[in-house]
């Protein structure tokens, strides 16, 4: 923890003073390399993770390859940097990385305080808790007296803490250090409940050997809204990770798929679809890149909702519902600005 | 034969084995295991103990255990114990990261090579022509792993010859201080202005010859291991002799950079420095520089074994006598000599555990690199465990990596010994 403030503090102050050691011209930079270079991290289930030719894949990298898309027409013209917690912020900082799709809550202190600029939230998170159905345990309420796996030195030690004390209820934390060693303890009965952001619960939970002997709990005890991010002070950069984003949920909203994109720029009326693919208007101008990005982001992997049954939906073993990252026509809160 | 001799043998009665309870295994455990009431509770409890794990253990770790399956579902499916079909199916990512798998002879050929580079050193009847194998070793292995035009290997090498005659010509006129600091300043400006100019210059005229470049993202696992532990424990001895003979030095400039270095060094974890070399390195180096995350940290580790390796070294100084010492000087021997024939083969051999014991602790410090993101086996672990296929796996991976760390370990550790006892002398003080 200490490292991770001095690192932290490190790069806010070079940040600060010597201001970014990259340019502020990120897209001419990555132009020239001919790759973008993206911030994953070192392996959350369904999120990021290697398959077996090595390749990047899950969530978050699905998003660097769509960026990168938009940017050259190939979703491949992107090189993946693992980055752990403690380094993330200053290899992003330091024009390591480009930019950073990494799991990463979006705070005040990393906006203003380390200088990032968030694009739109591509997941809302929040902390939950799992418990063994046998337990009989309905609600998060009914935990007073329960011992708890608790990473240590996270935000999700302090909610719990504040989440308990706030209901007048008493618990016995057992610190862990990694999830897998969290999965253990649990399933060896070490503690009643454990705890951590709820898609990490999922996927925990899908990887158990009897998956319906355990439940997900109802509450949600806080907010871990995961949003791409890139350095303060290049809008335009910034603009490109936004509208990439964007175009993916708006391309969701209007039925837009990697198989059909090239059918429907040909045949539909709707003149925001026809602007995003690029038939009408030429937006893609005005934000450095070729008319044809936004066809070429939601080829590279799908629109949202495709990404998202790809790596974490239903179908996967971690089996995540949409919830609050459906579209806001669904009670989700996946809202992308107009594309006009 | 005389008659009044009642009777002689006259032939060797066979030879009988000796009594059971004096030999064997019996015996063996008698004097061992049992000698004393309280050894014989003892052996017979530890025994029970040793029994309970590997009856608890065996099962999941060999009877039960799957080597083949896709999935751990699958694992699941077919036994109950371990599953390592994880170890089976993401074995080259374990050993090679995402090293192209059509050129994984490239860092097969390099590791094979390293034996034939260090053979030389270890073993004195090999024929001495082979060192020059060994010097040029490390730009081979460099040229092989990352691969490139040849050129710039070759113009290294132009420049090892280079400072070579640059020092000969100016010792001829010039103090030895003096032509250090001519080779030196050749040195600079050949990295700085001739190296790369001119290794694109032959590029441009003669064309490209050379490997397919590799990026330094592409490795991983157990190649990222012995690329850093190797390096590390072949570069920081000698910087660490080096650094021992100054700290040991009267001239009082060379004395108190050598102390600050090492205690600078010795006062910082080794995890700090690899922050350093990870994140703060790169605010100071001018913007557009590449320079290699995996060449970064292998000059830390490098720095850290050798401030740790002087003082090892200086430990094997200060156990020589004095007399050793003043017997150089009585020889008419100069500094240099004196060093080179006496003191250091002395001191290196005394050394010699706590070399080992540096080596082997940097090899398994390299580990650490996981933290700052390097893929190492520790690190590659995560995003293995992270696939749909795999995410629920415990305990495999670490045993598999443990069990390679631990070859190796032993290995340096028995060869160590071997080469005490070879050069011991009896001359114990």
């Amino acid at each position: 923890m200490k490292i991770k403030l001095l690192t932290l503090a490190l790069g806010a102050a070079a940040v600060a003073t010597v201001g970014t050691s990259a340019s502020a011209a990120t897209l001419d930079d990555v132009k020239a390399k001919g790759f973008m270079q993206c911030g994953v991290s070192t392996g959350v289930p369904g999120f990021a993770f290697t398959d077996d030719n090595g390749d990047w894949q899950g969530f978050d990298p699905a998003l660097c390859r769509a960026v990168a898309a938009a940017i050259f027409g190939d979703a491949n013209a992107v090189k993946f940097t693992p980055t752990t917690g403690k380094t993330r912020f200053t290899a992003l900082a330091s024009g390591e990385v480009d930019m950073l799709a990494r799991n990463t809550t979006e705070t005040f202190s990393r906006d203003v305080d380390l200088k990032f600029t968030f694009a739109p939230v591509n997941y809302y998170d929040g902390q939950g808790f799992m418990v063994r159905k046998s337990l009989g345990v309905t609600s998060a309420l009914n935990l007073s007296g329960a011992t708890i796996c608790i990473q240590t030195g996270t935000t999700t030690e302090l909610n719990l803490a504040d989440y308990f004390n706030t209901n007048n209820m008493t618990y016995e934390p057992v610190p862990i250090e990694t999830n897998a060693e969290a999965q253990e303890k649990y399933l060896a009965n070490a503690c009643d409940v454990y705890t951590t952001d709820a898609s990490g619960l999922a996927a925990t939970r899908g990887s158990f050997e009897k998956p319906d002997e355990h439940m997900l709990l109802p509450e949600i005890i806080s907010k871990e809204p995961l949003a791409p991010l890139s350095r303060h002070g290049d809008d335009q950069w910034a603009d490109i990770i936004k509208w990439v984003r964007n175009v993916l949920v708006i391309a969701e909203e209007k039925g837009v798929t990697a198989a059909n994109a090239d059918e429907i720029s040909k045949s539909s009326k709707d003149k925001e679809v026809l602007r995003m693919l690029g038939t009408l208007d030429d937006f893609g101008s005005k934000l450095g890149l070729p008319k044809s990005w936004g066809m070429d982001a939601i080829k590279a992997g799908g629109n949202y909702a495709e990404i998202f049954n790809r790596y974490i939906g239903p179908d996967t073993p971690i089996a995540l519902a949409r919830g609050l990252n459906a579209l806001p026509g669904d009670g989700g809160l996946l809202y992308a600005a107009p594309l006009r | 034969m005389k008659k009044d001799i009642a009777y002689v043998a006259t032939e060797m009665l066979p030879e009988l084995p000796a009594p059971v309870n004096t030999h064997g295994p019996i015996a063996w455990m008698r004097a061992n295991l049992f000698s004393t009431t309280r050894d014989s509770v003892l052996t017979i409890l530890f025994t029970v103990v040793v029994l309970l794990a590997l009856y608890k253990l065996l099962p999941w770790l060999l009877i039960d255990s799957v080597f083949l399956a896709d999935s751990l579902r699958n694992c699941r499916e077919i036994d109950t114990g371990g599953c390592f079909a994880v170890v089976v199916s993401r074995f080259n990512q374990l050993i090679f990261g995402f090293y192209p798998p059509q050129l994984y002879w490239r860092p097969i050929l390099t590791f094979v090579l390293m034996f034939v580079a260090f053979a030389p050193l270890l073993h004195d009847n090999l024929p001495r022509k082979m060192l020059w194998f060994t010097a040029v070793y490390p730009l081979l292995a460099y040229w092989m792993l990352w691969g490139g035009a040849i050129w710039g290997p070759l113009l290294i090498l132009a420049m090892v010859a280079g400072v070579y005659f640059v020092y000969q010509y100016a010792s001829k006129t010039l103090s030895a201080g003096l032509s250090l600091l001519a080779a030196l300043a050749f040195v600079v400006v050949w990295l700085l202005f001739i190296q790369t100019n001119l290794s694109d210059a032959i590029t441009s005229t003669i064309g490209f010859v050379g490997l397919e470049p590799i990026e330094s993202d592409k490795f991983g696992g157990f190649l990222i291991t012995f690329v850093i532990g190797v390096t590390g424990i072949v570069a920081s001895l000698p910087i660490g002799i080096v650094l021992a003979l100054g700290r040991g030095s009267d001239m009082p400039t060379v004395k108190m950079i050598c102390v600050g270095f090492i205690e600078f060094i010795r006062g910082v974890p080794l995890i700090t420095l690899l922050f350093v070399a990870s994140t703060l390195l790169n605010y100071f180096l001018p913007p557009g520089t590449n320079f290699d995350l995996i060449l970064r940290v292998i000059i830390m580790v490098t720095l850290f074994a050798a401030a740790y390796m002087a003082e090892v070294i200086r430990g094997g100084l200060a156990a020589l006598p004095r007399g050793q010492y003043e017997a150089a000087d009585a020889l008419g021997l100069n500094y240099w000599q004196g060093t080179q024939l006496i003191v250091l083969p002395q001191a290196l051999k005394i050394s010699i555990p706590g070399i080992v014991n540096t080596f082997i602790g940097l090899f398994k410090d390299t580990t650490l690199v996981s933290i700052i993101g390097l893929l190492d086996p520790i690190g590659i672990m995560q995003p293995i465990r992270s696939t749909a296929e795999w995410n629920g796996i415990v305990w495999e991976l670490p045993i598999f990596v443990g069990l390679v760390f631990f070859i190796f370990c032993f290995t340096m550790s028995r060869y160590s010994m071997y080469f005490e006892r070879k050069l011991d002398t009896g001359h114990r003080n």
